[in-house]
């Protein structure tokens, strides 16, 4: 029997909705991660996130206060403009890709800096919707909210169940997808907006600097212990979801800790138990 | 009369500033060469932790004591990642992604949890409070001087006699390190001194510019000095000269325009980069032109 306290913070309607955003953003990234860690993406993720903190700020300039989907918009749009300017410096003679991704994450971050003390002297608003961006705040969620929060999560794990085969052949063996008239490149720009949607949609539970271990680490765990990519994709969700919601909860109870920190280090606990213990080496091609 | 140059605020964070970017600059140069840009990624969130825990064992949140302990963890990092990517269950990337952020995030929640008052707090390991660096002074040579701009500038020296002794075995084992190790030039051990020097230099540069504007003088220098340099000496000239030059010109412009001092500084080193991917010899004018 849960005790009497406990049982009130459970019925505690902020607590619900705090809860529900919670498991809604960890289930949502962590599946979504399972891609970006098969095709080795987690540091374009890390990329994305940090360069996602202008997008943030210049959604909340230009809707002139908190607003999540314009917050979130703008995330997006500077998340992806960092992994195209990446990509295309990149091609440069003597850039290797991950001092690309480097110079994107280092100059995004700066700017949103740049731009957060834009905001900050602002009078009167200053920056209180701002600051949960930075390290995540699980108690920033609102109801109105989670409507968004949702819709995300339905449309793009919907579109993983719907599109499944072909983002594993694209994932497994991009060649023979090719050999087979798939237009892998579409799927694999499909699936790194999915990365960038994943990010983007958990900034607010985690914050900008520690996102992209949300998408990894779970992915992580569920590939030591599942053997077909539709398992290790359920998988990663739960433990993306387990994650985020004690994450919340505990943040929630405990005065002065950080959401996105705890979040963390509950996936990556899960991570480590699941690498020491674990028993399978890899997902592989069903049938191969 | 130098006593009033160390007491003059602006002087103190445009010096600051200085000492920051050259040496990122400096290590930067040879990390990307030899490919490890984002190590710096890694090593600067991970000192986190060792700031922490320093701090909770010793009370200590500043001096060399810190400047170890903290520079151990850094280290940590790196050798942890490579352990974790050598078992063979994880790529490499994604141990990469796996590691610093837990080090990173176990260091917050502990300065959370553990050190609420203190000096360090989890807002200022992160964004770093160039302005303020003034603040903290000791007394060396019968001078008072900020404490930042002694730590910076012992870290440069250092870097800089490492650099002058060993560029030959670092450009050798950037480029070839099978070659080097059969000339017996030890790569492995030059690529250790590498990150522990990076990581000292990350928690020095701690208080100032925070963990991620840390990443940004180092890597952005560097990459507009390879796209501008075809040899290794110029490249690190140019590499030295935008981040000297950002840190020299993003206070000025900070202070006009009321923004953070570190961003603007760190925003700046990437100015370069907008001519150079227009213009460069691939860049979508030059392949125009040319």
């Amino acid at each position: 029997m849960p005790s009497e306290p406990l049982r009130q913070l459970l019925l505690d309607p902020t607590v619900v909705t705090v809860a529900l955003g919670a498991l809604l953003l960890g289930a949502t990234a962590g599946a979504l991660g399972t891609f970006a860690v098969l095709r080795r993406q987690s540091l374009l993720g890390d990329t994305m996130s940090h360069a996602a903190l202008p997008g943030v700020v210049l959604g909340y300039l230009l809707a002139q206060g908190r607003s999540l989907p314009a917050m979130l918009a703008g995330a997006l749009v500077t998340g992806l403009a960092a992994a195209l300017l990446a990509q295309l410096l990149a091609r440069r003679r003597g850039v290797k890709h991950e001092a690309a991704l480097g110079t994107w994450l280092g100059t995004g971050f700066a700017l949103g800096v740049v731009l957060l003390s834009l905001v900050q002297r602002q009078p009167g608003a200053g920056s209180a919707g701002l600051e949960q961006f930075l390290f995540g705040q699980a108690a920033a969620t609102l109801r109105s909210d989670l409507l968004l929060i949702g819709a995300i999560a339905l449309l793009s794990l919907g579109l993983v169940a719907l599109l499944f085969h072909r983002f594993e052949l694209v994932t497994f063996d991009p060649r023979f997808a090719r050999a087979g008239g798939v237009a892998v490149r579409v799927y694999e720009t499909l699936l790194t907006l999915l990365l960038a949607v994943a990010i983007v949609v958990g900034l607010q539970l985690v914050g900008v600097v520690l996102m992209s271990a949300l998408v990894v680490a779970p992915a992580v765990a569920a590939r030591q212990l599942a053997g077909s990519l539709g398992a290790m994709l359920w998988l990663s969700a739960a433990v993306g979801a387990f994650s985020a919601l004690v994450g919340a909860l505990a943040s929630a109870a405990v005065p002065g800790l950080s959401t996105g920190p705890t979040v963390v280090l509950v996936a990556t606990a899960c991570a480590a138990l699941a690498l020491a213990f674990g028993r399978r080496r890899g997902v592989r091609l069903e049938g191969a | 009369m130098i006593q009033a140059l160390f007491d003059d605020v602006a002087f103190t964070i445009l010096l600051t500033g200085v000492l920051t970017a050259a040496s990122a600059a400096l290590l930067g140069t040879f990390l990307v060469v030899r490919g490890q840009a984002m190590l710096s990624d890694a090593i600067s969130h991970g000192v986190v932790f060792g700031v922490a825990v320093t701090f909770l064992l010793s009370g200590v949140a500043a001096g060399p004591l810190q400047l170890l302990g903290a520079g151990a963890a850094g280290l940590l990092t790196v050798l942890l990642t490579e352990w974790l990517a050598a078992s063979g269950k994880v790529k490499r990337d994604a141990a990469t992604g796996l590691v610093f952020p837990a080090l990173f995030a176990a260091g917050i929640l502990l300065l959370n949890l553990f050190a609420r008052d203190a000096h360090v707090d989890a807002h200022t390991v992160l964004l770093g409070e160039i302005g303020f660096v003034w603040l903290d002074r000791v007394t060396l040579l019968g001078l008072s001087l900020p404490r930042a701009v002694v730590v910076l500038g012992a870290v440069l020296l250092l870097n800089v006699v490492y650099v002058t002794l060993f560029h030959k075995q670092l450009t050798a084992a950037a480029f070839d390190p099978v070659m080097a190790r059969l000339q017996g030039l030890r790569p492995r051990r030059m690529t250790l001194g590498l990150l522990a020097l990076t990581s000292l230099t990350a928690v020095a540069a701690l208080d100032a510019v925070g963990v991620v504007l840390f990443v940004a003088f180092t890597i952005t220098p560097a990459v507009v000095g390879r796209l501008a340099a075809r040899r290794l000496p110029s490249m690190l000239g140019v590499a030295l000269a935008v981040g000297v030059g950002a840190a020299l010109v993003g206070y000025p412009l900070a202070v006009r325009f009321d923004l953070s001092i570190g961003g603007s500084m760190a925003l700046l080193t990437a100015v370069p980069l907008v001519p150079l991917l227009l213009l460069g010899p691939s860049g979508a004018l030059g392949r125009r032109l040319g």
